[in-house]
């Protein structure tokens, strides 16, 4: 392994995220980091740590056209304009099949790499996409919580700074403990105008004492951003993207959160996990879910970037011993509908799929597909509470006891990784 | 006292120039906030900032187009929207009446839609006068709910009796008037109902009627059953006790403090004012609770930029094309490009601003303004003078007397961390 190239990226994920500002600590000195990296380099794990990687679909995804209930009478029924014929299904069994965009998906699935749990809810769904997603991230279904679940987990475990990260540009609550948070790494390279050079930059990031945490947190990104193009990128070699707009003018749905380069963020999560940096939980994200309207074409876009990006992240992780030993979660807020609405969309629902994926995921369906007909005024009944996925990967992939970090909720563990 | 002023100016507008500060140390702070409040007179220095003619939505002449069009029509509505952003950032650097200016960006981020999808900038111009030239939030929120914009943005357009799209519904109820959890599911879905059978078209002014598709039938919303429209249920929302204690939280966090709640006391304080915005800021900048918030915000990307145009003496309308389009998506990079907020819940707001990557962007954005203002001899202390800046921190402070030229001071000034948070 490329010790260097992970004691670089410690280096850097230490001071970005001003984790230790949030615990009230003031920020992590350089000289601090270093020994954290040299700390971590002692005690090697040779074949790497378990890893978690957590996809977040922003906006809501239909989860009945993605896991397709395509003999289903009942689905092209409420949805005449917008079902699947079963021809166009990727099948998996007699009774569901994936959207034909997932291709990849359906090769994983063929591989007995993908594990689909069905109808993942909670009780009492909220229909907010932010609500929906503060629970789902907070694993607090029943009150607002003001820490996430894997922040809860970092605060049990007293973590070290870089091991939660999030390649999204803003952190996700899900990441947020009361003492520990993760860190939100950039994935763009640096460039700095004509005559500033890193030095001065850097030297406006020192922490001064006294200042509002608000400054500190100001002054801590300048330090973040010459560390990490000091180190992360370089060694990384991601590349420097070139600044500038996006692209595109037009997205397909009201915005709802969520980035729009999945397949970058997880290019740098393969780099991580390739040179064993200790990171056991990355987060990464795609958003544009939000189909009230001309379902149809958004979402077989936004599936078929999610399918490339997902499917050529898990092969990479195949070939390497480290890779091997990381699993993947997608979820989103919620499900839609299942009757479509005039706009050939469909609002906002409850239960959807939840994707696991890996090497050491035993592929296969877990839980109940949601009846079509048995409705909650007009929405699917979940069969799974979505606690029990989490739950699962927090005792299987990160070694937590979920019953400390879930709220009080006693998980119902699944075999998803039994083979380990 | 006096710092209480450049506290005041600094959230209240888009950042003082060292002559205004001047100007209201003389006056006192309650003269001073009245003149922000209730400015007399016209805008002189808005005058110079005309509003522009966007000329037609390509697509509004061409409800059939060929795909050579649609190319030809896109790239001409992003150049519409940039000339539209580069006249409205210009507007706020000039106009006078600063906390004007400001409050209008406040009700962008509130009614918060998106050119990303709208994208007719005829449209989302549209929506822009409507802040301006609504009298209150009650006038302003009767605009709304029939505005081009918002409607196709949420979906409103889709909203037929025989089958409700309910997107514009909850986002009235969680976001824009009541907050959340002060309403049922059920309540929502008889909002929408009130809601249906208006269509956008391009190439009309207003909202178009469909008959067919509304739903005059009874609606059962909140504890009222009536024949709802949208004017009866924006009515019906106004009255909600809830409604004015939720916009004076909304003020609160954009104004005050980002992560401290509202004290009931001012809050309440505060909804005295309703539904004049200015009341209630009056009410709010005059309160102790105002001034313990000092040190808290995080400016916001496009209060950044325009604060430092004004204290560098630039404007948008000034500069060459190219640099101006340079700036505006580098806006984009910053996380906030006029009229395309990421998501219908507004902008982030305090430490979300503060990532690496926005850093490296901030940068970028000084060098560009500063090679435009091609500053005299600095020192640390001309340089806190010209930002209006209370103190440096002996770190910044050494870094700009270290700094090799004036350029350079002045850059680090504008990206400093005194400077960005007030």
């Amino acid at each position: 392994m490329d010790a260097l190239t992970r004691r670089r990226f410690l280096i850097s994920s230490g001071v970005v995220g001003g984790g230790a500002l949030a615990a009230g600590a003031g920020v992590l000195g350089f000289h601090e980091l270093l020994k954290t990296a040299e700390k971590t380099k002692a005690g090697d794990v040779e074949d790497g740590l378990p890893t978690l990687v957590l996809v977040t679909l922003y906006g809501g995804n239909d989860g009945l056209n993605t896991v397709v209930p395509y003999t289903d009478a009942a689905y092209h029924s409420a949805r005449p304009e917008l079902a699947y014929a079963p021809a166009r299904v990727l099948p998996l069994d007699q009774r569901l099949g994936l959207n034909p965009m997932l291709r990849g998906m359906k090769r994983l699935w063929d591989a007995k790499q993908l594990g689909i749990v069905l109808g993942v809810g909670y009780p009492k769904p909220d229909r907010s996409h932010f609500k929906s997603m503060d629970i789902w991230q907070t694993a607090s279904p029943g009150t607002p919580a003001p820490t996430g679940w894997v922040g809860r987990w970092l605060d049990g475990i007293s973590a070290a700074t870089e091991t939660a990260v999030s390649f999204e540009p803003a952190l996700p609550p899900m990441l947020v403990g009361k003492s520990r948070i993760g860190v939100c790494v950039s994935y763009r390279g640096l460039t700095l105008p004509p005559g500033v050079s890193p030095d001065v930059v850097s030297a406006l990031g020192q922490a001064e004492p006294g200042e509002s945490e608000m400054q500190a947190r100001a002054a801590a990104s300048y330090a973040d951003l010459i560390t990490m193009n000091r180190v992360v990128m370089r060694s990384a070699g991601s590349g420097s993207a070139e600044q500038g707009h996006s692209g595109g003018e037009e997205v397909p749905a009201t915005g709802t959160g969520g980035d729009n380069a999945l397949a970058a963020q997880l290019a740098l999560v393969a780099r991580c996990v390739e040179s064993q940096v200790p990171t056991r939980v990355y987060s990464v994200s795609l958003g544009g879910f939000d189909t009230h309207a001309g379902e149809r074409v958004w979402q077989e876009a936004l599936l078929r970037h999610l399918d490339d990006a997902l499917s050529a992240f898990v092969d990479r992780m195949g070939r390497s011993t480290a890779g091997r030993r990381v699993t993947v979660v997608v979820y989103s807020e919620f499900g839609r509908r299942v009757r479509a609405n005039a706009s050939d969309g469909t609002d906002h629902g409850t239960a959807g799929p939840v994707f696991v994926l890996g090497h050491g995921v035993a592929g296969g369906f877990y839980g109940e597909q949601p009846s079509l007909t048995d409705l909650d005024d007009g929405d699917l009944k979940a069969t799974t509470d979505f606690r029990d996925v989490f739950g699962t990967v927090l005792a299987h992939v990160l070694a937590g006891d979920p019953d400390r970090y879930l709220g009080g909720y006693r998980a119902q563990l699944l075999p998803l990784l039994s083979s380990r | 006292m006096t710092d209480d002023i450049v506290l005041l100016l600094r959230r209240a507008g888009f950042g003082p120039t060292a002559a205004e500060v001047g100007a209201a140390r003389q006056l006192g702070y309650a003269s001073t906030l009245s003149g922000l409040v209730a400015p007399a007179g016209p805008d002189v220095g808005a005058t110079s900032a005309p509003v522009p003619n966007l000329g037609p939505d390509p697509f509004a002449l061409l409800p059939r187009a060929t795909e050579a069009q649609q190319v030809v029509g896109s790239r001409r509505r992003t150049e519409q929207t940039v000339a539209l952003a580069r006249w409205w950032l210009d507007r706020m650097t000039v106009a006078d009446h600063q906390a004007i200016e400001k409050l209008i960006f406040f009700w962008h981020g509130h009614w918060a839609t998106s050119v990303a999808k709208v994208r007719s900038p005829q449209l989302m111009f549209g929506q822009l006068r409507a802040f301006r030239e609504a009298r209150d939030f009650a006038d302003l929120a009767h605009r709304m709910v029939l505005d081009r914009a918002l409607v196709y943005w949420l979906d409103g357009q889709h909203n037929k009796k025989a089958a409700p799209n309910e997107n514009l519904a909850r986002e009235l109820f969680e976001l824009f008037m009541l907050g959340v959890g002060q309403y049922t599911e059920r309540d929502i879905k008889e909002a929408g109902r009130a809601l249906a059978g208006w269509r956008v078209i391009l190439d009309r002014e207003t909202l178009v009627s469909e008959p067919k598709h509304r739903d005059t039938g009874r609606k059962t919303i909140l504890v009222a059953t009536a024949n709802f429209d949208a004017n009866g249920l924006v009515d019906l929302l106004l009255q909600h006790p809830t409604c004015k204690r939720f916009i004076a939280s909304r003020l609160w966090f954009r104004y005050a403090s980002t992560t401290q709640p509202i004290p009931e006391r001012t809050r309440e304080a505060m909804a005295a004012g309703f539904p004049a915005p200015m009341a209630m800021l009056r009410v709010l900048f005059g309160d102790e609770a105002f001034q313990a918030t000092r040190g808290t915000m995080v400016q916001q990307p496009v209060e950044w930029l325009v604060g430092a145009m004004r204290h560098l003496g630039l404007r948008p309308a000034a500069m060459p094309d190219q640099v101006f389009s340079r700036i505006y998506w580098a806006m984009e990079a910053l996380g906030q490009r006029p009229f395309a907020p990421p998501s219908v819940g507004g902008w982030p707001a305090g430490a979300a601003w503060l990532t690496s990557a926005a850093a490296q962007v901030r940068l970028t954005i000084a060098g560009i303004l500063v090679d435009l203002a091609r500053p005299g001899p600095l020192t640390p202390e001309t340089v806190a003078h010209l930002l209006c800046v209370d103190r440096w921190t002996d770190r910044t402070y050494a870094v700009l007397r270290d700094a090799r030229n004036d350029r350079l001071k002045l850059t680090l000034g504008l990206v400093s961390p005194e400077y960005l948070v007030t």
